[in-house]
């Protein structure tokens, strides 16, 4: 078969994009060699290694490629675009596992302290935020960045706008969680609550965060679908709202060019208000916005029923939007933040009570007339589950919002037992059911490896929740009622360190939670890859199916 | 110290004092759309969305 040939170019992309890359390997090699401190040379040398890389990959790829660009639309079907969706799956899972394990050692380091082995790139204080930003940045942003390209290609009926766009936001954004993954090893921080990363890390992100959004949005400009579906609506959400939140909590004045230190323009209250400004949002637009965009296509997907009722997704969307955003000051509570801020962020976390049930109500009622189901499709039990831990932990987060449940909560163990019923409960269950979903859709496959397995997942990690959430619990309240209690005489009655001693079971219990919660996660890895290398290719539907003329 | 009222302060404090009321306003606008009995058809076509693509 001949083809007429068409002369074959560079785009303006790759033909640019290559030359900023190595105007950029030059930039770092530069960097590297005047750096102040190693860890900026070293970072430095990295990026100078890998925009070569970017650079050779992308005129091989040009080399390796047909004349023309892949099309818009095969036989009338929109031709999807997989390769970057099955890059971030892939990289979840890496990530996630890895982020588990750090988890589960520095869980392990609380209740052994030796496991410091006194360095200081194992100390609690640097692998503390390697599995924050690990599970949260790594797992979770692939997960969301894979869902968001799948799911807006899928409800638009359009191929993902841009040809290297979509590859430059999936490896850029990994690349990011290396540099800062690094250097928290190293010892890299600018000491903000999961912003640690340093202005050279969060100008990066900057550049990669934005292509995103420009590749969502254009993809949602040349769609075949009228309506723009409630799940593109919540991963915009997520995705303006990160941008705003990364620019407005990093502004910061770097003591040189040539090293990573910097120092953070805003300073005292402001710059704690700043803070928790972003970091109860990265909760509520990273960790929920984004997820929720899950829940709204992958139960109803999963489930086979249409979502319960559309018109609530709607008021949960625009209730979440102007609610959220208010509710930050709840972390600083009797703090140096006028009392009015405080109240004010109490108020808005009540309220979002009436939103954040609105949404699980919608999430699980969508299962009605396939309740059946959960007995027997694990996946969907994983996906239902996983609202249900969303209804329960934003039932807790407003209650430990109120000023007087805090003044016990505040600082103590009852936090991350909440965060956990969150972050293991919800977000993991509903990313580990989305990726139990995404992976066979995404490499064509009639179905998961095993779904004995997935049951497995399902019940060890559900376990290790368990182990994880009560251990917090008991913990956290013993904890803040130890240290508010007085004698007859009026001093206190516990030393700091008796309280501490006393934290020493639950560690333990908790680190055993965490130790499932990672096997589960090994089990899910193993089942995947399995699905993947052995799995029965799904039948491509006819398509030559077309109506008389 | 007195408040001196100038075109400067009294667009900056109803700016300021604005948008409560504004918010409000469009939420309830939203909520309105949300329920309008003539958009029914169309957001119970749009819930069944992920279930006829392709």
């Amino acid at each position: 078969m001949s083809q007429p040939s068409i002369s074959k170019s560079m785009t303006i992309g790759e033909s640019g994009l290559a030359v900023v890359f190595a105007v950029t390997a030059f930039f770092c090699v530069i960097a590297s060699a005047k750096a102040l401190d190693a860890p900026f040379a070293f970072h430095a040398a990295l990026s100078a290694a890998a925009s070569v890389a970017a650079v050779f990959v992308i005129v091989n790829r040009y080399f390796e490629r047909p004349a023309a660009l892949p099309p818009q639309e095969i036989n009338g079907r929109p031709n999807y675009n997989m390769g970057p969706i099955k890059f971030s799956a892939f990289m979840a899972v890496f990530w996630g596992i890895a982020g588990f394990l750090v988890g589960l050692i520095i869980a392990s380091q609380l209740a052994w302290p030796a496991l410091n082995f006194d360095l200081p790139w194992t100390s609690f204080g640097r692998l503390r935020p390697l599995h924050t930003s690990a599970v949260i940045f790594a797992f979770g942003g692939n997960v969301l960045i894979a869902t968001s390209f799948y799911v807006v290609q899928k409800s638009c009926r359009a191929r993902l706008a841009g040809d290297l766009a979509p590859w430059f936001v999936v490896v850029g954004y990994n690349f990011f969680i290396l540099i800062a993954g690094t250097g928290y090893l190293l010892g890299v921080t600018q000491s903000k609550e999961y912003a640690e990363p340093e202005w050279y890390a969060d100008l990066w992100l900057t550049i990669v965060w934005v292509v995103y959004l420009l590749v969502f949005l254009a993809t949602i400009f040349k769609r075949k679908e009228p309506h723009i579906f409630v799940a593109n609506w919540f991963y915009l959400a997520f995705i303006v709202t990160i941008a705003v939140l990364h620019l407005g909590n990093n502004p910061a004045l770097p003591v040189s060019v040539f090293g990573s230190k910097s120092y953070v323009a805003w300073g005292g209250i402001q710059d704690a208000m700043f803070q928790w400004w972003y970091g109860h949002n990265a909760v509520g637009f990273f960790l929920t916005a984004g997820f929720l965009a899950i829940m709204y296509y992958f139960v109803p997907k999963r489930a086979e029923r249409p979502i319960y009722s559309y018109r609530l997704s709607i008021v949960h969307f625009w209730a979440l939007i102007f609610l959220y955003i208010w509710a930050g000051p709840h972390h600083l509570h009797y703090t140096a933040l006028p009392d009015w801020t405080q109240t004010l962020g109490m108020t808005f976390s009540i309220m979002l009570w009436m939103p954040s049930w609105g949404g699980m109500i919608n999430g699980l009622m969508t299962l009605s007339g396939a309740w059946d189901k959960l007995r027997t499709d694990p996946v969907l039990r994983m996906l239902v589950v996983s609202v249900a831990f969303y209804g329960m932990s934003t039932f807790e987060g407003p209650m430990m919002s109120i000023k007087v449940v805090n003044s016990l909560s505040h600082y103590t163990d009852w936090t991350i037992g909440h965060v956990h019923s969150g972050a293991l409960g919800w977000v993991g269950f509903v990313s580990f059911g989305a990726l139990y979903c995404l992976v066979p859709w995404a490499w064509n496959r009639k179905g998961l490896y095993s779904l004995k397995l997935v049951n497995w997942h399902f019940w060890v990690a559900t376990l290790g929740i368990v182990l994880y959430i009560s251990a917090m619990w008991v913990s956290g309240i013993l904890q803040g009622l130890m240290w508010r209690a007085y004698t007859s005489l009026g001093f206190l009655e516990y030393s700091f360190i008796e309280t501490v001693e006393a934290m020493h079971p639950f560690y333990i219990i908790r680190a055993a939670g965490g130790g499932l919660f990672l096997i589960g996660s090994l089990i899910m890895a193993y089942n995947l890859w399995m699905t993947v290398r052995v799995g029965e290719a799904e039948v491509q539907m006819p398509v030559a199916l077309q109506p008389a003329e | 110290m007195k408040a001196i009222l100038t075109v400067h302060n009294l667009a900056s404090d109803l700016v300021a004092t604005i948008w409560t009321p504004v918010f409000v306003a469009i939420f309830l606008a939203i909520i309105a759309y949300a329920f309008w009995p003539r958009n029914k058809a169309a957001f119970d076509k749009a819930a069944h969305l992920p279930l006829r693509e392709e």
